[in-house]
């Protein structure tokens, strides 16, 4: 199967150009079965491929070269596959979950008069993302990190005629972009130290070349993990991801959510031969990882767009992850990312659906009362809810505990109470949603006669607005139970020791090592039970505030007024760049252009223009016509020359 | 063997002179001729990168015939890995300038036609003249038909910016010539053989005393024509007025002569004081690329955005060539295709706006992907091979010049990949303002789409673009033997 591989990412690749060059001439239909049906094949492709690697145990690392791309002296690089445990995982969700929402859009995006172009947008997304997971050296990983970029660019502003939607996809690219100037340089430092980006050599050097904290190490960790913290939006970078909310949501679910973002997360986890060398970065990490999980929780908490709502929980989810990958636990990292792909896209396109049904209205101060109305929406929606809450055996109970056990048991104490208590706010931000919009009083009235629209593009309807709700197409449910199962089971295949066996764990041996020993089942039950507790804290004060008393949350927010308005604003973190970078930025350059550009250097060019002008004035002075003048100078210009000749 | 390279120089000239035969009133008899005459060049050029062999450094399709044999001048021609991709990019982008020109040039069709194919016939001369008085006169005259371009058919401040033009290189070319002879006397002196044959030249080691001097005139004249910082005021005035077709051959093309100046002639005449100013002149290319950047992201004429774009572009090349190893210097000279590709396309897609608005400030537009949505595509793609993006051709030159740069001090890397964050910046920027938003201008609701021909040019750069960001090996497998060469004498 392995020289099937290419076909992979080339599927997706060949739907995207015969959509980008014919879709405007071809009928919806045939746009959709080259744009889903592509993605579908490389699924299934995909799928042998894994069990090929699942088949061949501890050997299943495989290297496929494709052809030799740049030679220029010792820089050698090829574009070349790396088919191993990790990347298989990882082109199983991306193609699953990538399938999945393909057929999502076909509703979703079904009055859209730009269907094609969305098609070729989200195919090219999915072929970059393959090439980022497949890439066998670290200049094809980052061929793929610019292209996902440039995909998430291109759907974010995909309603380019609105400016927010335009200006959103400008900032996720610059700051990102800043982001990738750190994991460039660390491309480039990882080839002078070892000669060679591919993956298999520099890992292979690297234990032997260096010792364990070499600051050489330290720094190109660093420098990629720059990469992964604009990419992944970590603080102080995250700022891009909830913007990105402009673009369609099933772009929401699929890039900035279940893929893309989590491109950082594996980056870490696949240099972790790189990260173990240097313990200060992976202290780094992990502390940003945590930080951010909390900073973005709190922002959470008083949000009223329910996919901001969703964005900053991903951003929060992100930084779990990387606690993950920053204590080390490389595929609880891992886990938690397939876990979080399922329940985050249920979620983001379960909020798409209430926007098919509430003619684009996302503001949950304009929803309420939908669980009759749409029942399919309602309950997946809920277990989704209650995956990422960590409510016992649903998948994000696992894998979060995961996380939080190792950062615990390696002793990271405060890190793991941060994780704790972003946990309990993550159940309770969910929940509040939950309950916003589904339960609770409908914000809005019936109106029967008026046929909903399907306008998808956020709107916001000023006051009570009336609408006419109704249950999605089958091509948005099917995908929406599909992940409710996924969400709720997929947390099986990583179970703690106490509870039974981690299949994910050997599986990754080959990639990882084998597992570290097992946590005392004392401490794994005390962890569980705190875990499930603040979940549950959550849920309940969730319940309590918008469900059985609906004016605590308003007194709050009365009571403590400063702190409230800080969270409604995120922390003002926007308009303090501004600031501090943009405006000054422009006014560096208005400077350099009009007083160094204008005035010094063409200052200078003129005023030599000037006295050249002045000078051949003086000059023409002796520009008299008179041929016995002429006979004159050249007499005694001669008579100088030779007499300097001879005195020389 | 077919003498290639006279029959480049030489073709042009003929097109030149037929088209002097043809009636003036007969715009599209001219337009075809000049058109065919680019065509057959390009073939013909396909045809020398073809034969060329990739193995060997040395100078190929040689030709030599004495001129004025009491001075040591001779007609003296031949390509390397170093010129043969100019000698192409060339022959390319005159295509894409005749066909860009079809419809935006109404008066004066016919002279306009003649100085462009002169124009071709001087720029292949500049890059296969192994003579140094031959290579000087193709050099100045580059410069008398690139001024009327932009004198008679550009822009408003047409005669102020071709004069400025004209006095900014034409001062770098005298001294250019003053040292050409002080370097050709020095070599009699030294071995008693007056020649201005190049290699004849490269075979006595320049005195060390004298290398100082001669670099620093040579590279002044090199550096106006590139242009690096501070000696590039002259290009965003040239840029502006310039029509279309002369922005694109004058960043396409005409700048790479200075590049390529440097290459030719200063490094391997000069090895000793190279290495002692490429710190000087590295320092010069890294200001370049981040003042141009930054100057760039405040234009409010998409032009001379592109210009100051351009200033940044070519900082990344001089960077490249003067960190001495392979990477830099394949990096550098793959990097100086890339720019004619992309700052061309780029160029030539401000035209297409500009023939059917008449203005190129920012400020006019808003919302064109609306109601030109092919051209909003290539625009986007064009747009992000500027921007380095991996899967397109700036990316692979771009790295590579930072790999080499890296290796040189790790700290150039680092400065100068600030510049592909701030290319990002002015570029995503101006499209923001440019193609998205509602329409909002009366004037640009009714734009017309491209033409067949507008399309036909721009798939013809954009196969080009995404050929070297998949496939560089195409054109950096034969710069490698003359590469290594080059290096070994420097280093």
């Amino acid at each position: 199967m392995i020289n099937y591989l290419w076909l992979v990412p080339a599927l997706p690749l060949a739907g995207a150009a015969i959509n980008a060059i014919f879709s405007r001439k071809m009928p919806r239909w045939l746009v959709s079965v080259l744009g889903v049906g592509s993605v579908g094949l490389s699924f299934l492709v995909a799928l042998a491929e894994f069990f090929t690697v699942l088949g061949a145990g501890a050997q299943g690392v495989f290297n496929v070269s494709i052809y030799s791309w740049i030679p220029v002296g010792n820089f050698k690089i090829d574009v070349a596959f790396l088919l191993d445990p990790l990347s298989a995982l990882m082109l199983l969700g991306v193609t699953g979950v990538g399938f999945l929402i393909h057929v999502y859009s076909t509703g979703y995006m079904a009055e859209d008069e730009s269907y094609g172009r969305f098609f070729t947008y989200l195919n090219l997304f999915v072929f970059s993302m393959l090439i980022l997971v497949l890439g066998s050296n670290y200049l094809l990983m980052y061929v793929g990190w610019a292209l996902v970029g440039l995909c998430s660019y291109l759907l974010i502003s995909f309603w380019f005629t609105r400016p927010a939607a335009a200006a959103a996809g400008k900032k996720a690219f610059i700051t990102t972009r800043i982001g990738d100037f750190g994991f460039g340089l660390g491309v480039i430092l990882i080839f002078v130290t070892f000669g060679s980006l591919n993956f298999a050599d520099v890992f292979a050097r690297a234990p032997q070349m260096f010792q364990l904290g070499a600051p050489i190490i330290t720094t190109i960790t660093l420098l990629l993990f720059a990469g992964a913290v604009g990419k992944s939006a970590q603080l102080p970078l995250y700022v891009w991801l909830p913007d990105a909310m402009e673009g369609p949501t099933p772009v929401s679910a699929l890039i900035h959510a279940a893929t893309m973002v989590t491109a950082g997360v594996y980056m870490v986890a696949r240099s972790h031969v790189l990260f173990s060398l240097a313990p200060f970065s992976s202290e780094v990490v992990a502390v940003i990882g945590a930080v951010t999980a909390l900073f973005a929780a709190t922002i959470a908490l008083t949000q009223m767009d329910l996919k901001r709502v969703l964005a900053y929980s991903t951003i929060s989810q992100l930084g779990y992850m990387f606690l993950g990958v920053g204590v080390a636990a490389y595929g609880a990292g891992i886990f938690h990312l397939m876990t979080h792909a399922f329940f985050k896209a249920l979620l983001f396109l379960a909020a798409g659906s209430v926007m098919h049904a509430m003619n684009g209205v996302i503001d949950m101060r304009q929803l309420g009362g939908l669980r009759s109305k749409m029942r399919w929406t309602y309950i997946t929606f809920f277990a989704a809810a209650l995956a990422i809450s960590g409510f016992p055996l649903f998948s994000g109970f696992f894998s979060k505990d995961e996380i939080l056990a190792q950062a615990f048991e390696s002793g990271h104490i405060i890190l793991w109470a941060i994780g704790l208590l972003t946990a309990g706010l993550t159940a309770f931000y969910i929940f509040r949603a939950f309950f916003l919009t589904f339960h609770t009083q409908a914000r809005w009235t019936e109106d029967e006669g008026r046929k909903t629209e399907s306008r998808h593009s956020p709107s916001s309807v000023v006051g009570h607005p009336s609408f006419h709700p109704h249950e999605s197409p089958a091509s948005m449910t099917v995908p929406l139970a599909i992940l409710a199962v996924l969400a709720v089971v997929a947390g099986f295949v990583g179970m703690p020791s106490v509870m039974g066996p981690n299949f994910l764990e050997g599986f990754f041996a080959p990639v990882f090592g084998e597992a570290a020993a097992a946590i005392p089942a004392g401490t794994e039950w005390m962890l569980i039970g705190a875990s499930v507790a603040v979940g549950l804290i959550g849920i309940g004060v969730a319940y309590w505030f918008y469900i059985a008393s609906p004016e605590i949350p308003v007194n709050l927010a009365a009571q403590f007024k400063g702190i409230y308005t800080l969270l409604w604003n995120k922390y003002y973190v926007d308009e303090f760049y501004s600031a501090v970078f943009v405006e000054p930025g422009r006014r560096l350059a208005m400077f350099l252009w009009q007083v160094i550009d204008v005035q010094v250097i063409d200052g200078f060019a003129n005023g030599l223009g000037r006295a050249m002008a002045s000078f051949s004035g003086a000059l023409r002075g002796w520009q008299t016509g008179y041929a016995r003048a002429y006979a004159l100078l050249m007499l005694v210009g001669t008579v100088i020359v030779i007499g300097w000749l001879m005195l020389r | 063997m077919l003498a290639y390279l006279s029959l480049l120089i030489v073709l042009p000239l003929l097109g030149a002179l037929v088209l002097l035969f043809v009636p003036r009133q007969n715009n599209d008899a001219v337009r075809w001729i000049a058109l065919a005459t680019t065509l057959v060049e390009l073939a013909i050029s396909v045809a020398l990168f073809l034969s060329f062999r990739s193995d060997s450094a040395a100078a190929q399709f040689v030709e030599r015939v004495p001129w004025i044999p009491q001075l040591g001048i001779s007609y003296y021609v031949g390509v390397d890995g170093l010129s043969l991709l100019m000698v192409l990019l060339t022959a390319f982008l005159m295509v894409i300038a005749i066909g860009g020109s079809w419809a935006g040039i109404t008066e004066r069709v016919k002279e306009y036609h003649i100085i462009f194919l002169i124009l071709e016939a001087a720029v292949i001369g500049v890059f296969v003249a192994l003579d140094l008085f031959l290579f000087y006169v193709f050099w100045e005259f580059t410069l008398i038909p690139m001024a009327f371009l932009i004198g008679i058919w550009g822009h408003g401040r047409r005669v102020y910016a071709a004069v400025k033009f004209i006095l900014f290189t034409m001062f770098g070319s005298l001294l250019m010539l003053v040292s050409i002879l002080a370097l050709v006397f020095a070599h009699r002196d030294a071995t008693g053989v007056l020649t201005f044959a190049l290699p004849e030249i490269l075979k006595t080691p320049v005195p060390l005393g004298l290398q100082g001097l001669l670099f620093a005139a040579f590279a002044l004249a090199f550096a106006i024509k590139v242009p690096m910082f501070p000696f590039h005021t002259w290009l965003p005035d040239a840029h502006v007025e310039a029509p279309t077709a002369g922005s694109v051959i004058l960043a396409g093309v005409l700048l790479k002569m200075g590049t390529y100046g440097f290459i030719r002639f200063n490094m391997p005449l000069f090895p000793e004081a190279a290495r002692s100013f490429a710190p000087l002149l590295i320092v010069l290319a890294i200001i370049g690329i981040i003042y141009g950047a930054i100057v760039s992201a405040v234009q409010r004429d998409v032009k001379s955005l592109v210009a100051f774009s351009s200033v940044s572009h070519l900082g990344f090349v001089m960077l490249g060539l003067f960190a001495f190893n392979a990477q830099g210097m394949s990096g550098g000279i793959l990097q100086m295709v890339n720019h004619g590709l992309s700052t061309g396309a780029l160029f030539l897609l401000v035209g297409m706006l500009y023939e059917r608005r008449h203005t190129r400030l920012i400020a006019d537009f808003g919302g064109i992907a609306k109601v030109m949505p092919i051209f909003a595509a290539f625009f986007l793609l064009v747009m992000f091979s500027s921007v380095g993006l991996p899967g397109l051709n700036g990316f692979v030159g771009e790295f590579l010049i930072l790999v080499g740069a890296f290796q040189a001090n790790p700290w150039y890397a680092a400065f100068a990949a600030t510049g592909v964050v701030l290319s990002a910046i002015y570029l995503l920027w101006m499209y923001q303002r440019v193609m998205t938003g509602e329409v909002t201008k009366p004037e640009n609701a009714a734009l017309k789409d491209l033409s067949a021909r507008e399309i036909a040019l721009l798939v013809a750069l954009v196969v080009f673009i995404i050929w070297i960001g998949v496939y560089p090996r195409t054109f950096l497998d034969p710069i490698q033997a003359s590469v290594t060469n080059l290096l070994n004498v420097v280093r």
